[in-house]
């Protein structure tokens, strides 16, 4: 697994094991911020960028953390260091880039907790990867992400206009759009290994 | 302390139905979905997450006094990953089949919104005793909920229901429902019967006013 090439990596987490439509992370932002087209983008964004910098993160401390001998540390000071990270790159941001913070900001203290973050840091963990296929790996995850995410809103968006019955409107039609969504993306799965 | 009306009862039977954590408040969706491919499955996953529910609850509720406001949030979720971490090599002690199973979905309990919730709307204003009947209930229903979704998708995914066989031989089997889309859609169809149950409920407690009055 760990010889596995740089591409296929990315191709691996972007679509085949995509992280919401095949690992079911990040349902929350998914059903939550997906009603608009445009939320959906910068939510994207902000989440892939998160996603790089907890892996990076998440690296950092398994070397820690095997060094030491203490891996029944991992969950808890994986959580911390990431979300605590993400916070000081928010404020960062802040000061030296107003308009992206504008355009992601608020998105980012939604995301820092998410399971789909802290699942990417795990998954790496467990498969083993050096340091360039983690950065792949969450680059791959960040996009597998968004794209998931825009075409959910491109399909609610529509769904708006479209006549459905009162019992099946919000998390139901959602849910089922989603399962369509997963089922078309089940067909990647001949892409890799 | 907060004094409310609420019998302790009421504290625990409110997650089973009224305010069910996933099919009503629609939380801790991820597990609900990732883990529920066979019953099994769906039930070793609900009963990890109601002993975090418990554990936590009844940490946060016996710290309420000591957790400084400002710092409540990371002082939860160190909370809850600590109990986190014990099921998960608890699990693996247990069962490493089980384990591998359920991947790192253990370890992402630590993220499940719905504990996270609880401690900071219930266990962080209440005394321990409600605490623990409020995570109770709310395991409870969790657990039931990803349940049912587990026993749809196993009998129609592969045709068993705990491993066992329950149809002959000829039955063509729904691969679709072992799949990552058979867990939404699943999941669809019960959100479906609960709306219309839930209507019913209404129109039937609407009718009942409407005759007394």
């Amino acid at each position: 697994m760990t010889e596995a090439p740089l591409w296929s990596i990315f191709l691996n987490s972007a679509l085949i094991n995509n992280f919401v439509l095949a690992y079911f992370l990040g349902i929350c932002p998914f059903f939550g911020v997906s009603a608009k087209l445009d939320t959906a983008v910068r939510m994207g964004g902000a989440a892939s960028f998160v996603m790089l910098v907890a892996s990076v993160c998440a690296y950092l401390i398994n070397i820690l953390l095997e060094a030491v001998g203490a891996p029944y540390l991992r969950i808890i000071s994986y959580i911390l260091v990431i979300s605590s990270t993400v916070q000081l790159v928010e404020m960062l941001m802040k000061k030296l880039s107003p308009a992206t913070f504008r355009a992601m900001g608020i998105f980012l203290p939604l995301i820092t907790t998410n399971c789909a973050i802290l699942g990417l840091a795990l998954f790496q963990t467990n498969k083993g990867y050096n340091f360039i296929q983690c950065l792949i790996y969450a680059l791959g995850a960040g996009a597998g992400f968004a794209l998931a995410l825009v075409l959910m809103a491109g399909v609610r968006e529509k769904l708006d206009l479209a006549n459905v019955p009162d019992l099946v409107k919000g998390t139901a039609a959602a849910l089922i759009v989603a399962g369509i969504l997963s089922m078309g993306f089940m067909g990647f799965a001949g892409l890799g290994r | 302390v907060a004094i409310s009306r609420v019998t302790p009862t009421d504290e625990f039977v409110k997650g089973l139905w009224r305010d069910n954590p996933v099919f009503i408040q629609v939380l801790g969706m991820c597990p609900a979905l990732a883990v529920s491919n066979t019953a099994i499955n769906a039930l070793a996953m609900g009963l990890a997450t109601t002993f975090v529910l418990v554990m936590a609850g009844i940490s946060v509720s016996l710290l309420r006094n000591f957790i400084p406001r400002e710092a409540r949030i990371v002082s939860y979720i160190c909370i809850i990953a600590t109990f986190v971490t014990c099921v998960d090599y608890a699990i693996m002690a247990i069962s490493i089949e089980l384990h591998r199973a359920l991947g790192a979905f253990i370890a992402l309990i630590v993220v499940n919104c719905l504990i996270l919730g609880r401690s900071e709307a219930f266990a962080s204003k209440n005394n321990p005793g409600r605490a623990i009947l409020d995570a109770l209930g709310m395991g409870v229903g969790f657990t039931g909920a990803l349940f049912f979704i587990g026993v749809v998708r196993e009998i129609l995914g592969s045709g068993t229901l705990f491993g066992i066989g329950l149809f002959p031989d000829g039955f063509q089997t729904w691969t679709i429902m072992v799949l990552p889309s058979g867990g939404f859609l699943a999941m669809a169809w019960w959100l479906l019967l609960v709306n219309w149950l839930r209507k019913r409920q209404e129109e039937t407690a609407r009718r009942a006013e409407e005759a007394t009055s």
